[in-house]
C-alpha cells in the first residue's frame, strides 16, 4: 500500500481496505468462477484486444493452479491488424487454450452477409456470432464490455440473459441483488457475461500496468502510414482505403481499442510505455469509443440497436 | 512515476443515489460527473448534439444518464444504471435509481451493493412520505452510511434555521430507524453550492461538501465483529504432474477473515479441519479478509464442493430449513403463499416453498397489513419459507452476504424477491403491528 491509502485511511481499519483494482479483480474473479461453477460450456470472447487480454488475465489468476476451464471464442471480421492476430495466436498456444473462429469473410465468400458500402464490418459480426454460439451450444459468453463504454452498457448487468435469437431486452432485464448472480436460462437462451462491468478504461490501464500484461504493439505509439476519414486516423489497408482524396501519410500514433480496422481510428501519440499511455488518458478528454469508434456515431442509439440484436 | 502511483492505490466507493422526481438528482449526479471533469467532451457534444435536434436550447445533462430508447422518447428512466467517476483519493461506482415511488425494487437493487445513500430533499417542502420511504429502504437494506442531501438551499435563502429544521427531523426519524450514521448536507445542485465546492453562500456550515464526504466516508469496518464467512464457489483440482494433490476450495470472502492453521467448519455436513494454507489469485498468504477472492487448502481430505459455507469452528451460523425474513418482490407476476421457487443464497441454490406471508410492510409508516395474501411488484413484506436442504443463514443484520439471499421461478428463471433474514429493522423498539389501515400501497 502506498501513502495515499495510509493518508485516507487512519486508524485500525486501514490494513482491510482494499485498493480499489483489488476489488475489481476481486469481483471479476468471483464472476468467473460462478460461471464455472453453474455452466456447462463457457466460452471467453477474445479478440485480442486489452480488455479481453485482461479478462484472459483474470480469468488464469482465478482458477490457478489449474487451467481456465473455458475456451476462446475470436469473431474475425477479416479486417484484423496483423500483430493483433500473431498475439492471439501465440496467447492461445501458450497457454495450451482451443480457440474457435467465427469469420465474418465466410459469410461474405457465401453470399449470406453483404459488404456494406462504407466497408465497415462491425455490424456484421452479429450473425457470424450468434450462429457460433448457437451451433456450439454456448451457455455462458463472457464479453469484455465495460460500462462506462457507453450509456446504453451504463444499463447492462453482469448476467444478461439472452433469447434463443441472441436478443437483449433493456426492458426485461433480471435486477441484480448483491453478489447474488442468476444464471438460470432455457435450452436455446444463453447468459452474456461482463466481468469487467464495472471497470473504466483507466482501471483497465492501471491493472495491466500493475500485473505487467503484455499487449500488441499497435497500442503504443509507432510510425504508421494513416489517412484521415470522419476525424480519424486509419490505417490503409485492402478493406478499402484511402479513397479518392484521402491522402496517405506517416504519423506517430497509437491504438486506444483494436476492433475492425475500418472503423477503428488510431490517435496522434507519443506513448511508447504504459506510464505514458496511462498519463495521456488520464488527461484525454475524450472517451475511448468517441475517440476511435466510427461504428458507434451512426446513430444516437447504435450501440443499444446492435445490443438488442444480439451484439456484444 | 508518481501518476500512476497515486492513480492506482485508491479505495473504491459504491454509493446509491435516491430522490424523489422532482429533487434535483438527476442534476446533482451531473454536476459530480460534470465537476470531478468525469463528462468527456465527446459526450457532452452527443448531449449538445441531441438536445439541439430536439429543439431545446441549451444541453439537457439528463440525456447523459437516460441510456435507452424508450427513456429518451419518454423523459424517464426506467431501470438503475451504473455510473464511473474518479477523484485523485477514490474511485466511485454510482447505482442511479429512478426516483419513481414505483421503483421500489431499483433502490432497493442499488442500495444492496452500497457502502452509502445519497437521500435527496427539496428544502421548499422538507421530511416528506418518500423521504421516510427513502430512509426506511436505506435501514432496511443496512446501507451503512447515509447522507441527506438538502437540495435547492438557493430557494430557501441558504437560510440556516430552514436546514437544522430538517436536519433534525430527519436525523431523529433515520436514528430510530437503526441508520447507524446520518451526514446532513445543506446543497444546491443547480447552483453548485457544497457538492463540490464549498459554499460562499452558506457560511454558516462547517461540514464537508457531498464529494468531500463521498471521498473520506471509511469503506470499510472492523472485521473483529464481524462473522467470517465463505461460501465455496468452486474445486480447483488441477491434477497435472506438478500439482497431482492439489485441492483448493476458491470464494469470495463474504465477511470477516480467515487466517491459515484456523480451525473451520464445513457447513451444512457439520465436519472440521484446518486451514493448511490460503492462496490469494496465485500468492500464498497468511491471512485474508472480506471481499478478497481466494483458494483455501485444507489439513484433511473431507467432501467439499459448491454451495459449501466455510466458517470458524467457534463461530457457526445455526443451519436451518425455515427461513423468515423480509422481502422485496422484484418481479412483475405476484409471491403467493404457496409457490413453489428456488432460493439461491450464497453459491447454494435449493428449491423451496412459501410457506406463509404473514405481513406487508408499509413504508411511509412503517405499519404492518397483516396476512395480504400475495406480494406484488415493489411489496415489501415478510416471509415464512420452508428449504428442501438445511441452510447456514445469518441474520441480514449481522452479515449483508450471507443474510441476503434471492428467489427463483424454477420455470423461467426469472428473479423475483429479493430477501434479508431476520428483523426487518435494527430499531430497539418493536415495530407497531397495524390492522385496519389499507393504505399500505407505495
Amino acid at each position: 500500500m502506498t501513502t495515499t491509502v495510509a493518508k485516507m485511511d487512519e486508524g485500525t481499519e486501514a490494513p482491510y481496505a482494499l485498493s480499489h483494482l483489488d476489488a475489481l479483480e476481486s469481483e471479476a474473479v468471483h464472476i468467473f468462477r460462478e460461471v464455472a461453477g453453474e455452466f456447462e460450456r463457457p466460452v471467453v470472447l477474445f479478440s485480442g484486444g486489452k480488455d479481453s487480454i485482461v479478462m484472459l488475465h483474470l480469468a488464469l489468476k482465478a482458477f490457478a493452479p489449474a487451467a481456465v476451464p473455458f475456451s476462446l471464442l475470436h469473431v474475425d471480421t477479416g479486417h484484423n491488424f496483423p500483430e493483433v492476430l500473431e498475439y492471439r495466436d501465440r496467447t492461445v498456444a501458450q497457454h495450451g487454450l482451443r480457440l474457435h473462429v467465427a469469420s465474418v469473410q465466410d459469410y461474405i465468400d457465401r453470399g449470406v452477409l453483404k459488404e456494406r458500402p462504407d466497408g465497415t464490418r462491425n455490424p456484421l459480426q452479429t450473425l457470424p456470432l450468434t450462429e457460433k454460439i448457437q451451433a456450439e451450444k454456448f451457455d455462458a459468453v463472457f464479453g469484455g464490455g465495460r460500462r462506462d463504454e457507453e450509456k446504453a452498457r451504463a444499463k447492462e448487468r453482469v448476467f444478461s440473459l439472452r433469447d434463443e435469437f441472441s436478443q437483449w431486452d433493456p426492458r426485461r432485464q433480471r435486477p441484480e441483488l448483491w453478489n447474488l448472480y442468476n444464471g438460470r436460462h432455457a435450452p436455446g437462451e444463453h447468459v452474456r457475461v461482463f466481468p469487467l462491468s464495472n471497470w473504466t478504461e483507466l482501471d483497465v490501464w492501471q491493472y495491466i500496468a500493475r500485473e505487467g500484461i503484455e499487449l500488441p504493439e499497435i497500442y503504443f505509439a509507432h510510425e504508421r502510414e494513416v489517412f484521415s476519414r470522419g476525424g480519424m486516423w486509419l490505417t490503409a489497408g485492402e478493406w478499402g482505403g484511402p479513397k479518392d482524396g484521402e491522402t496517405v501519410e506517416k504519423r506517430l500514433v497509437r491504438y486506444r481499442t483494436v476492433g475492425d480496422m475500418s472503423c477503428t481510428g488510431a490517435v496522434d501519440s507519443d506513448a511508447v510505455t504504459l506510464e505514458q499511455v496511462i498519463t495521456e488518458i488520464a488527461a484525454s478528454r475524450l472517451t475511448e469509443r468517441g475517440a476511435t469508434r466510427a461504428d458507434d456515431k451512426m446513430s444516437e442509439a447504435a450501440m443499444e440497436d446492435r445490443k438488442r440484436e444480439g451484439y456484444f | 512515476m508518481s501518476t500512476t502511483t497515486e492513480l492506482t492505490e485508491t479505495t473504491l466507493l459504491r454509493f446509491a443515489t435516491a430522490g424523489s422526481v422532482d429533487d434535483g438528482k438527476s442534476t446533482l449526479v451531473g454536476r459530480l460527473l460534470h465537476d470531478s471533469k468525469s463528462i468527456l467532451t465527446d459526450q457532452l457534444e452527443a448531449v449538445e448534439r441531441a438536445s439541439a435536434s430536439r429543439g431545446a436550447e441549451g444541453p439537457d445533462l439528463a440525456l447523459l444518464t437516460d441510456g435507452l430508447r424508450a427513456e429518451r422518447e419518454q423523459g424517464i428512466t426506467i431501470d438503475v444504471a451504473y455510473r464511473y467517476f474518479a477523484t485523485p483519493k477514490r474511485r466511485f461506482i454510482l447505482a442511479d435509481t429512478p426516483g419513481h415511488v414505483q421503483y421500489t425494487r431499483n433502490m432497493v437493487t442499488g442500495a444492496s451493493t452500497a457502502e452509502l445513500t445519497v437521500i435527496l430533499i427539496d428544502a421548499r417542502n422538507g421530511v416528506v412520505e418518500q423521504t421516510r420511504r427513502h430512509a426506511a429502504l436505506a435501514a432496511l437494506l443496512r446501507v451503512p452510511h447515509v447522507v441527506l442531501a438538502v437540495n435547492k438551499m438557493d430557494l430557501v435563502d441558504y437560510k440556516e434555521s430552514v436546514f437544522a429544521a430538517i436536519a433534525e427531523e430527519f436525523t431523529a426519524y433515520a436514528l430510530e430507524l437503526g441508520v447507524p450514521e446520518v451526514t446532513a448536507i445543506p446543497i444546491s445542485a443547480l447552483a453548485g453550492d457544497n457538492v463540490v465546492e464549498p459554499s460562499a453562500n452558506m457560511d454558516w456550515y462547517g461540514g464537508p461538501t457531498v464529494l468531500e464526504h463521498l471521498e473520506t466516508v471509511p469503506v470499510t469496518h472492523d472485521l473483529s465483529h464481524c462473522h467470517a464467512r465463505l461460501p465455496v464457489q468452486y474445486v480447483i483440482r488441477p491434477q497435472t504432474a506438478e500439482h497431482p494433490d492439489y485441492r483448493g476450495y476458491a470464494g469470495q470472502i463474504a465477511a470477516g477473515s480467515f487466517h491459515v492453521g484456523e480451525q473451520i467448519t464445513v457447513l451444512p455436513s457439520g465436519r472440521s479441519t484446518k486451514i493448511a494454507g490460503i492462496d490469494l489469485l496465485g500468492e500464498p498468504v497468511d491471512v485474508a479478509w472480506t471481499t478478497q477472492s481466494v483458494t483455501i487448502l485444507l489439513e484433511d481430505d473431507i467432501d467439499i464442493s459448491r454451495g459449501d459455507l466455510l466458517v470458524p469452528s467457534k463461530d457457526a451460523p445455526p443451519t436451518t430449513q425455515d427461513i423468515e425474513a423480509t422481502v422485496c418482490h422484484v418481479a412483475d407476476a405476484p409471491l403467493t403463499v404457496g409457490h413453489r421457487v428456488l432460493l439461491k443464497h450464497g453459491t447454494r441454490t435449493v428449491k423451496a416453498i412459501v410457506k406463509d406471508i404473514p405481513s406487508r410492510l408499509t413504508l411511509d409508516d412503517l405499519s404492518l397489513h397483516p396476512h395480504p395474501g400475495q406480494l406484488v411488484a415493489n411489496d415489501i413484506g415478510r416471509v415464512k419459507i420452508r428449504t428442501a436442504e438445511p441452510l447456514p443463514v445469518d441474520s441480514y443484520s449481522d452479515s449483508r452476504r450471507t443474510g441476503s439471499f434471492i428467489l427463483i421461478d424454477p420455470n423461467d428463471g426469472t428473479t423475483l424477491t429479493a430477501g434479508m433474514v431476520g428483523e426487518s429493522f435494527a430499531s430497539p423498539e418493536p415495530v407497531k403491528v397495524e390492522s385496519e389501515d389499507d393504505g399500505w400501497d407505495f
